[in-house]
C-alpha cells in the first residue's frame, strides 16, 4: 500500500534535476546523430510520445471538458505549463481570427545551465515542448502547428512558442458506420 | 448495490479493457461480438442524443436505466470511453468513473511506457482495477 499511495500524490521534483537530465539527452542525441535536423526531429517526436500521454494526466487532474476556442485552449496551455514545469508563458500577439497565438517564456526552465555553441546554433534545444504541445492538442482533436520564433539560447530577449491552429479533427467513427 | 460489469473503450472504439463482478445473465455471443455491439449501441445514442437534443448540451449522454439495471457512460476529452453497469440505486457514477479514470487508467495504464495503445494486458493495472471496483460504495 506505502507504494500506491506515495505513487498518486503529485510529487515535486527539483527543476535542476530535470534541466541537467534534459540536457544530457540533448547531448547524447548530438553525439549519436550527424545532422542537427535529425536531432531536431527526433526532439519533436520525442515530445510528440510524451504529449500523447501527459494530455491523460492533465485532463484527470483538472477535469476539463473540452475546448470550444482557442482562447480556451491557450489558457489550458498556460495552466499546463503551470502545473508541469512551474512556469507562466505570458499569452499575446493573437492573430486577428484568433486561430494563432504566442506563448512567451521569460525563464525556460529546461535551459537553466544551457550555452549553445556556434556549430551547434541551428538546433532547437528546446524543441520538446512544440512536440508536446502538439502531441497533446492532438489528442483532443486539435491539429496545431507549433513553432520557436524567438529563442533565449540564441540571444533574444524571451522565448516565444508560436502556436497556430490548423483544423479540428474529426471524431472517429466505428468501421462500417457513417 | 452492486457493479455488474465494465467496459473501457479507445476513441476508435476498440475494446481496451473488460471487467465482470456480478453479471448473473450472460449475453450468449463472444465478448468481442458483445463489445462490438456494445460500441454501436453508445455510439449511436451518443449521436442521437446530440442531434435531438433541444438545447445545446455540454455532457451529452450520460446514462440510461431499466427497471433491472442502470448503465453509465463517461468519455474524456481525449476519447477514451468508459462504461459501467450498476443497479439502478447507484448514485454519482459519474464522480466514480472519473476517479477511476484518474486514479486507475492514468496511473497504471497511461503511465506505463509498456503499453502502447492496446488491449491492456498488465496484470497490476487488472488487480488496482479490481481493489478500486471492489472496495467503492456501489460495489457492497
Amino acid at each position: 500500500m506505502a507504494r500506491q499511495s506515495s505513487r498518486l500524490e503529485s510529487k515535486k521534483v527539483n527543476s535542476e534535476l530535470l534541466t541537467l537530465t534534459y540536457g544530457a539527452l540533448v547531448s547524447q542525441m548530438l553525439r549519436d546523430f550527424e545532422n542537427l535536423e535529425e536531432v531536431n526531429k527526433q526532439l519533436e517526436r520525442i515530445g510528440y510520445n510524451m504529449g500523447v500521454r501527459l494530455i491523460e494526466d492533465f485532463l484527470s487532474r483538472t477535469n476539463s471538458g473540452r475546448c470550444l476556442d482557442m482562447r480556451e485552449t491557450a489558457d489550458k496551455i498556460q495552466q499546463a505549463f503551470k502545473m508541469y514545469l512551474n512556469v507562466q508563458p505570458t499569452i499575446s500577439n493573437w492573430a486577428a481570427a484568433t486561430d494563432e497565438f504566442s506563448l512567451i517564456f521569460d525563464v525556460n526552465p529546461l535551459t537553466e545551465f544551457v550555452e549553445l555553441p556556434a556549430d551547434v546554433s541551428n538546433l532547437r534545444y528546446c524543441g520538446i515542448l512544440c512536440g508536446c504541445i502538439r502531441g497533446a492538442l492532438e489528442m483532443v482533436q486539435l491539429e496545431v502547428q507549433c513553432q520557436f520564433v524567438q529563442d533565449q539560447l540564441k540571444g533574444d530577449a524571451s522565448t516565444e512558442i508560436r502556436v497556430k491552429f490548423i483544423r479540428r479533427l474529426q471524431d472517429a467513427t466505428p468501421a462500417g458506420e457513417d | 448495490m452492486t457493479i455488474h460489469n465494465l467496459y473501457i473503450f479507445d476513441k476508435y472504439g476498440t475494446l481496451l479493457h473488460y471487467g465482470e463482478w456480478n453479471r448473473i445473465k450472460q449475453s450468449g455471443i463472444t465478448k468481442e461480438e458483445e463489445a462490438k455491439l456494445m460500441y454501436g449501441m453508445l455510439f449511436s445514442i451518443k449521436s442521437f442524443v446530440n442531434k435531438i437534443s433541444p438545447t445545446d448540451s455540454k455532457d451529452g449522454f450520460l446514462y440510461y436505466k431499466t427497471n433491472k439495471y442502470a448503465l453509465h457512460y463517461y468519455e474524456t476529452p481525449s476519447g477514451i470511453r468508459f462504461v459501467i453497469n450498476t443497479d439502478t440505486a447507484s448514485t454519482s457514477v459519474k464522480e466514480f468513473l472519473q476517479q477511476y479514470y484518474s486514479k486507475v487508467w492514468v496511473e497504471y495504464v497511461v503511465k506505463n511506457p509498456l503499453w502502447n495503445g492496446a488491449p491492456v494486458t498488465s496484470d497490476l493495472f487488472k488487480q488496482k482495477s479490481d481493489e478500486f471496483i471492489k472496495q467503492s460504495v456501489m460495489f457492497a
